[in-house]
C-alpha cells in the first residue's frame, strides 16, 4: 500500500517498524509515546503482518517481553515515554551488556517544556549511562527513515538501540510516503549461552568490556554519522544541531540568509557522538554553536570544550523547551547579526486543564475531602492528577507513588504518637503498573491508610487504552482480565469495598466507612468504579443522563464552581447564580449533593 | 515594493492557480536572492534536506495557521481537517498538536504550515491566519499573526486584541445552541475562516483551500456516520454563511 499518508511522528514510528519487520512490540502508554502501539497494530492487522503487538502493564515488563524476542531472534521494538524508562532502566542497563540477536529498538519520548511530564529529563543521558547508542529523528518522516537504520546498528553490533524523539516530532505529522510492508520471515531460535544470557558478575566484567570496545566502533559507524549540511560553505563558526532543533535552525539560518556564510551540520547520532567529526570540527573551526533538547550531550562529547557554545556554557537555556523563537536570537547573536525585532511573547499557560464535566473523580475527590476533612491526600499519576484543583491531592512523585508515600506519611507520624487520615488516589492502570508491590508493602507494615481505586477500566489521560481488567488488547481482540478486588484482596488487604462516586450519597458513606476502618486497623481500600465520561464503553450499565435545573434559591455563593469546579456548572454575574451549560453537561446529578443551599435538582420532564 | 501588495501579488487567490500547477509560473532558482525570493523558495540545498523539507509544492503555496481553543473543542480536528485539504493537494503539510492532560479542558494549540517548511512551530508574528474557538484566547495568541494575517475568532465580537487583525467574528457558542450543533462549534468558527472576508480586509491572503475542499474531506472523514457528517457539514455551512462586519 505505498503511497503519500499524513502521518503523526509517532505513526511514522509505527509504520516503520512495520516496514522493517518488527515481529513483536510492546509499550505501556505515556504521553508523548502512546499513539505509536496502536498505530503498530493496525497496520499489522491491515498488511496482515505475522506479529504480537501488546500493552504490558508497564514499562519494565514491556521491555523484558520485546527484549526476549530480539534474543530469540526477532526484531523487536519497546516503546514508552522518557520517564517510563526509568522503569524499564532495570532491564535497560542490563541488556547492553548481555546484547541482542535480533534488531532491537527501544523508543523512548522525550518531552521538553515538559507538556505533560513529570521532568524534562533527556533519555540519551541514560543511553549514555547505559552505553547504549540513540538516534535523534527531526521531523516525523525522518522518524520512520531511521527506524531501518536503528535495527541495522542494532544488528551489526548486537546492542539494543534508542531512538528519541521528542514531543514536536510524536505530534507533529506530516505527509509521509509509506512503502511496502516485507515480513522477515524469522522463526524464533534462542540458542543458550548462560555466560552471555544468565551472565553472572565473573561474565559481566568480560561483557562490558565488549560494550566498550562496541561503543568505540560505533562512534565511527558511517551510516549514523552526522551530515554536512552546506558542504561547500567554508567559516570559523559552525552550528551544530540534532532533532527537532535542527528542524527549526534549518529553516531559520534559510529565512535569516545564514546558510551561505555558517557551515550547518546535522547530528544524527547524538551518543556515541563520531570521534572523526570532533576532530575535524574542532580544526576546523573557532567557534561550535550546538542546538538541542534536552541537555547538553552532543556538546559534553567535544573533548575541548573552549570552542563550544552550548546549554553548558550557557549560550543556549538549560531548561524549558527549545523554541524556534529563542533559536532565532541564539542564532543571530552567534553570527554577530542584529537581534530580529521582539515580538510579544506568546503567553504560556492559559486555561489550566481541568476534569471533564461529570468525571466521575471529581465525586471521589468531593468525597475524599468530606469523609477525612483535615487529612493528607497522596496523588498519582493520570487524569485524577488533576484533584489538585480540588485540593484532594497533596503530592504527585511518580507512577504508584500515592500509595508508598500513604504508608510513609503513616509511619512518620505515628512514630510521634500523632494522628491524621491518610486517603491515597489512584488510577485503575497506575496501580496495576506499580500500585500493587506498594500495597502489598503497606499490608505488611500495618500502614492505617485508606486507598481509593479510581477504576474507570481505561487508561484514560493517554487515550483509553485497554488496562489488564478490560479483558481486550490494542484493537479490541479478546484477552484474559485480571479482577481488580481479587488482586487487592490477594495483597492481604482485608478492608475492601466497591462503591460509584456518582451515588454520591452512598459513595460517601462508604468512604467514611473505610476512613474509620483504616485509623484501626490497617490499609482499607474503597474501588470507585464509574465510567470516563470520553469512553463509557467499558460499563454495561453506564449512569443514566439527568437533565439539570438550578433553582431560585441560588444565591451566587459560587461554591459549586470554585470547590467542585465543574465546567457545566457556570456563574452568571449578571443574575448572581449558576446555570448548567447545557452544551458540557454530562446529567451526572452530582452537582445536587455539593450545593450548600440545595438549589440544584433534576428539571421536570418536559 | 511594500510587503503587503507583494504577499498580495504572492498569494493565489482562493481556487485559482494554486490548484493549478500547470499555470503556476516558472521560477528560476536564484541562490542568494533577495528577501522575497527566500520566502517563496527555501535555499536549503537538496541535502540539507535529508528527510527533512519536503521539495518545492506546486503553485508556491506557504501558509502558517494557528489553531487554539481548549481540550474538547476539537481543535486538533480543525487541524487534522486543514492539513487533510493540503494532502489532498498534493501540497507538504507539518502541523504541531497539544495532546496528553491539557487535553481536558486546558490550552490546546495546533500548528500547521503548508509549504516547504522543516519546523513543526509557527513562531510569534509569523501565522498567517489564526482561528481561535475561545475569546479569551485572543489576548494570549493574538500575538502569533504576522503583520497582515487576519482571525476568526469564536466571539459575539471582535475584541480589541484582534483590532488591525481583520477579524471574522462568529458566535458559534449562540449559534450552536440555537441549531442544536452543540459539538460543532469548532466547524462554525473554521465556516467563518472559509466564508467572505469582512469590509476592510482586501489585499489579505484567504485560506490557501477552499469550503469545497474542507467539505470533501469531512465527507471521506465522516463517511461510515451519516448523522455526524449531516450535522458537521451544516455547522460549516452555517459558519460560511456568518458575513457579520468587524466591529472594532
Amino acid at each position: 500500500m505505498a503511497g503519500r499518508l499524513l502521518l503523526l511522528g509517532n505513526e511514522a514510528i509505527a509504520r516503520g517498524l512495520v516496514e522493517a519487520g518488527c515481529a513483536v512490540a510492546t509499550s505501556y502508554p505515556g504521553t508523548p509515546a502512546s499513539e505509536i502501539l496502536a498505530a503498530v497494530a493496525r497496520w499489522k492487522a491491515e498488511t496482515g503482518a505475522p506479529m504480537h503487538v501488546a500493552w504490558s502493564v508497564n514499562e519494565k515488563v514491556a521491555f523484558e517481553t520485546a527484549y526476549a524476542a530480539s534474543i530469540a531472534g526477532l526484531r523487536a521494538a519497546v516503546s514508552m515515554k522518557q520517564v517510563g524508562l526509568n522503569v524499564a532502566s532495570d532491564p535497560f542497563l542490563s541488556a547492553a551488556y548481555t546484547g541482542v540477536t535480533g534488531g532491537f529498538i527501544v523508543v523512548s519520548a522525550d518531552d521538553p517544556g515538559p507538556h505533560s511530564s513529570q521532568t524534562e529529563q533527556d533519555s540519551r543521558r541514560i543511553a549514555a549511562m547505559a552505553k547504549v547508542p540513540v538516534l535523534d529523528p527531526v521531523s516525523p518522516r525522518d522518524a520512520m527513515d531511521l527506524v531501518a537504520p536503528a535495527f541495522a546498528l542494532s544488528e551489526a553490533f548486537r546492542i539494543p538501540v534508542m531512538l528519541r524523539p521528542t514531543t514536536r516530532v510524536c505530534h507533529a505529522s506530516q505527509d509521509v510516503p509509506v512503502g511496502d510492508v516485507r515480513p522477515l520471515g524469522r522463526r524464533a531460535d534462542f540458542r543458550k549461552e548462560p555466560a552471555r544470557w544468565a551472565a553472572t558478575p565473573v561474565h559481566r566484567s568480560r561483557l562490558h568490556k565488549e560494550l566498550v570496545e562496541k561503543v568505540a566502533a560505533i562512534a565511527s559507524y558511517a551510516p549514523t554519522a552526522p551530515r554536512r549540511i552546506n558542504p561547500r560553505v567554508k567559516g570559523p563558526r559552525a552550528v551544530v544541531a540534532s532533532g527537532v532543533a535542527f528542524a527549526h535552525a534549518a529553516e531559520l539560518l534559510d529565512a535569516m540568509g545564514l546558510l551561505a556564510t555558517l557551515p550547518f551540520y546535522r547530528v544524527v547520532q547524538p551518543y556515541p557522538l563520531h570521534q572523526a567529526f570532533v576532530d575535524r570540527l574542532l580544526a576546523e573551526h573557532s567557534e561550535i554553536l550546538v542546538l538541542e533538547e534536552t541537555t547538553g550531550v552532543v556538546e559534553s562529547q567535544f573533548r575541548n570544550r573552549a570552542k563550544v557554545r552550548g546549554k553548558e556554557s550557557g549560550t543556549v537555556p538549560e531548561a524549558g523547551e527549545l523554541l524556534p523563537e529563542t533559536i532565532e536570537g541564539i542564532l543571530a547573536r552567534f553570527a554577530r547579526k542584529r537581534r530580529p525585532a521582539r515580538r510579544d511573547p506568546i503567553e504560556a499557560p492559559g486555561r489550566r486543564p481541568t476534569l471533564c464535566p461529570g468525571c466521575p473523580h471529581r465525586a471521589s475527590f468531593m468525597a475524599i475531602r468530606k469523609a477525612a476533612p483535615r487529612g493528607i491526600y497522596p496523588g498519582d499519576i493520570g487524569c485524577y492528577t488533576l484533584g489538585t484543583n480540588l485540593e484532594a491531592v497533596d503530592t504527585v512523585l511518580c507512577m504508584g507513588a500515592s500509595i508508598g508515600q500513604a504508608a510513609g506519611f503513616h509511619h512518620a507520624y505515628r512514630q510521634a504518637g500523632q494522628a491524621v487520615d491518610i486517603v491515597a488516589t489512584i488510577g485503575d492502570s497506575t496501580f496495576f503498573h506499580a500500585g500493587v508491590p506498594a500495597l502489598v508493602d503497606a499490608v505488611v507494615q500495618g500502614a492505617r491508610i485508606t486507598v481509593v481505586i479510581l477504576d474507570n477500566r481505561t487508561t484514560a489521560m493517554t487515550g483509553n487504552q485497554p488496562t489488564p481488567q478490560s479483558g481486550f488488547g490494542v484493537l479490541g481482540e479478546p484477552t484474559a482480565a485480571v479482577d481488580i478486588e481479587a488482586l487487592v484482596r490477594g495483597c492481604g488487604v482485608t478492608y475492601c469495598r466497591v462503591g460509584r462516586p456518582t451515588r454520591f450519597p452512598e459513595f460517601l458513606a462508604l468512604l467514611k466507612e473505610a476512613v474509620a476502618y483504616a485509623r484501626e486497623n490497617g490499609p482499607a481500600v474503597v474501588i470507585a468504579r464509574d465510567p470516563c465520561l470520553v469512553d463509557r464503553a467499558p460499563f454495561e450499565k453506564p449512569p443514566a443522563r439527568r437533565r439539570m435545573t438550578v433553582s431560585a434559591a441560588c444565591d451566587g455563593c459560587r461554591y459549586c464552581v470554585t470547590r467542585f469546579e465543574c465546567p457545566a456548572l457556570v456563574y452568571d454575574a449578571g443574575e448572581n447564580r449558576v446555570r448548567h451549560d447545557v452544551l458540557l453537561c454530562s446529567g451526572c446529578g452530582v452537582c445536587i449533593h455539593v450545593c450548600p443551599k440545595k438549589a440544584i435538582g433534576e428539571a421536570p420532564d418536559a | 515594493m511594500p510587503e503587503r501588495a507583494r504577499r498580495a501579488k504572492r498569494q493565489a487567490p482562493r481556487g485559482a492557480e494554486t490548484r493549478a500547477p500547470g499555470k503556476a509560473k516558472a521560477r528560476p532558482p536564484r541562490r542568494g536572492a533577495g528577501r522575497a525570493a527566500r520566502k517563496e523558495r527555501p535555499a536549503l540545498p537538496r541535502q540539507a534536506r535529508g528527510g527533512v523539507a519536503p521539495a518545492g509544492p506546486p503553485g508556491g503555496v506557504r501558509q502558517q495557521i494557528v489553531v487554539s481553543g481548549v481540550g474538547g473543542q476539537g481543535v486538533l480536528f480543525v487541524g487534522r481537517l486543514l492539513a487533510e485539504a493540503a494532502m489532498a493537494r498534493g501540497l507538504p503539510v507539518l502541523a504541531s498538536e497539544t495532546h496528553g492532560m491539557a487535553q481536558r479542558g486546558g490550552t490546546v494549540i495546533a500548528h500547521l504550515k503548508v509549504g516547504p517548511f522543516t519546523s513543526p512551530l509557527v513562531r510569534p508574528g509569523q501565522a498567517d491566519v489564526l482561528i481561535l474557538l475561545k475569546e479569551e484566547s485572543a489576548a494570549s495568541h493574538g500575538s502569533y499573526l504576522r503583520r497582515g494575517g487576519w482571525a476568526a475568532i469564536n466571539a459575539p465580537s471582535a475584541p480589541a486584541a484582534l483590532a488591525g487583525a481583520a477579524p471574522r467574528a462568529v458566535d458559534a457558542d449562540a449559534l450552536a445552541r440555537e441549531r442544536g450543533l452543540g459539538k460543532a462549534v469548532n466547524l462554525i468558527v473554521l465556516g467563518r475562516a472559509l466564508g467572505d472576508p469582512p469590509a476592510g480586509a482586501e489585499g489579505r491572503p484567504a485560506l490557501f483551500c477552499t469550503p469545497e475542499e474542507i467539505r470533501s474531506v469531512l465527507r471521506s472523514r465522516l463517511a461510515r456516520q451519516e448523522r455526524l457528517l449531516e450535522a458537521s457539514l451544516a455547522a460549516l455551512d452555517l459558519g460560511i454563511a456568518q458575513t457579520i462586519p468587524a466591529r472594532h
